[in-house]
């Protein structure tokens, strides 16, 4: 056994077999990730509207993803007649790579990382501004007015709320004094940066939600007003990309949101990936929780929200964390 | 100065939503006050009008307390009630009904019927999910029912 391993090492090196494990550990985290939060968020708002929600597919409707992942599946797959092909079909595709990139740097546990990139945030921030370009090309290749609608209103809104995002983020890189998700971590042995850095965090997280498209800050996909947004016109498992990219999302913004002010997988006891997991899930609820308590806001109260407060002030913040390092 | 600007409307209106979400997380925690329908019902309101039952009679439950006396029949507004038919037996005074037919597809449920019957051989069932497969199905003759609820 050991020389067929040793065999196989000889031939494609360690480098691509920690490559393609990574890989596949990653998908199987963005396609489990996705089930637990169609079945959480089916449950989280029915028993905030005092509901059950699903029970009936296995124990506590656990099997209920499942069973609509199937019916995505099956479904046909119905492309409208006078979309721009090209564009349409690729917009699905598009929206899920930047997500699976952006999991190759996060710290899941302090050996359990597909690779520490010294430059690891900005990986992530890159490619994650990269969804805006699959939502502009499904709203543009659709040819539906809501489409069209909806992804130009994620457009402007993800531009204005990813500089309160960097912003935020710059100051407590400005503490850990490395871009490093893996330093950033291991720089919170003591103190966790949600209490050296309160207005950071919130800023952030404030961004964040923003950023993934969801309650208050859900314009986009706006049910009331805009059928479904960008992804009206897609069915079947197109559709089923867009909502994986979207959860996938979610954690992403929550993982981040550990890794950079809850210690990420450090705590007592218990091994580190499920203190990782454990705090990420957290926040995954309260936006959740987001959901079912605030109405959505308007536009211009959204852009207005960005550009007149939050921006501003994470500038502030940035400026007194440097001047506070530097003396 | 706008909201977006006014430190104490900002902080206003922080305020206002961690109010919301305790307001929400307390809803989270309480106890569910759904039915889960199928499998468990609520109770009925006594005053519920689903269609009208025939009423049996305490001394001898092997008949209603119907007469056949047509007046329902003739009273119904709607013509809901298509056919009331009795018949005398032996050592009785009074008729029995034999077959009683509601046509419930036209019956809106006036409730004259169960007013003006004399004995009070009518009354509204608290049946409200019943089914059926054509429109004939509608057609539910009462004293059958009766004879049914009688077995239970």
């Amino acid at each position: 056994m050991n020389e067929l391993i040793d065999k196989i090492v000889g031939i494609v090196g360690w480098e691509a077999i920690r490559t393609i494990l990574g890989v596949v550990g990653v998908l199987i985290v963005v396609v489990f990730n996705a089930l637990i939060l169609t079945w959480a968020e089916r449950k989280v708002s029915a028993h905030i509207q005092r509901r059950i929600g699903p029970k009936e597919v296995g124990p506590f409707g656990l099997l209920q993803p499942i069973a609509d992942t199937i019916k995505l599946i099956a479904k046909e797959l119905l492309t409208p007649q006078n979309v721009a092909k090209p564009l349409y079909f690729l917009a699905p595709v598009i929206v899920f790579i930047p997500v699976m990139v952006s999991f190759v740097v996060i710290p899941f546990d302090a050996r359990l990382q597909v690779k520490d990139i010294n430059v690891g945030i900005l990986v992530i921030l890159a490619f994650s501004s990269l969804s805006v370009l699959s939502i502009l090309l499904a709203g543009w290749g659709s040819n539906n007015k809501f489409s069209l609608i909806g992804s130009v209103r994620s457009v402007a809104q993800n531009i204005a709320y990813e500089i309160p995002l960097l912003l935020a983020l710059l100051s407590v890189v400005l503490m850990a004094n490395s871009l490093s998700l893996k330093d950033i971590v291991e720089a919170q042995k003591g103190v966790w940066y949600i209490f050296l850095q309160p207005i950071a965090f919130l800023v952030f997280f404030i961004a964040g939600v923003a950023e993934t498209n969801r309650t208050p800050f859900d314009l986009p996909e706006a049910e009331s007003e805009l059928v479904a947004g960008f992804h009206t016109e897609y069915s079947g498992m197109r559709f089923a990309l867009f909502f994986l990219a979207e959860y996938t999302n979610i954690f992403i913004i929550c993982a981040i949101t550990t890794t950079f002010f809850l210690g990420g997988y450090q705590g007592p006891i218990l091994p580190g990936f499920i203190w990782f997991f454990g705090k990420t899930y957290l926040l995954v609820f309260v936006i959740l929780w987001f959901r079912w308590t605030f109405p959505r806001v308007r536009f211009d109260q959204l852009l207005n929200f960005s550009w007149k407060l939050l921006i501003p002030v994470s500038l502030l913040n940035l400026i007194i964390t440097g001047g506070i390092l530097k003396l | 100065m706008s909201a977006m600007t006014n430190p104490v409307a900002i902080v206003k209106g922080a305020v206002s939503l961690v109010i919301g979400l305790g307001v929400t997380i307390k809803a989270f925690f309480s106890p569910v006050i759904t039915t889960q329908y199928p499998r468990a019902e609520i109770n009925i309101s006594p005053r519920f009008r689903g269609h009208t039952k025939l009423v049996g009679d305490k001394e001898n439950p092997d008949r209603t307390l119907c007469i056949v006396c047509g007046m329902c029949e003739k009273n119904c507004p709607s013509g809901a009630i298509v056919k009331v038919e009795g018949e005398k037996k032996e050592g009785e005074k009074k008729k029995t009904a034999t077959a009683y037919i509601l046509d419930f597809t036209t019956c809106s449920q006036c409730g004259i019927c169960v007013e003006v019957c004399p004995t009070d051989a009518l009354a509204f069932s608290a049946e409200y999910n019943r089914a059926v497969y054509s429109r004939e199905g509608c057609h539910f003759d009462l004293v059958k029912e009766y004879e049914k609820r009688k077995v239970h």
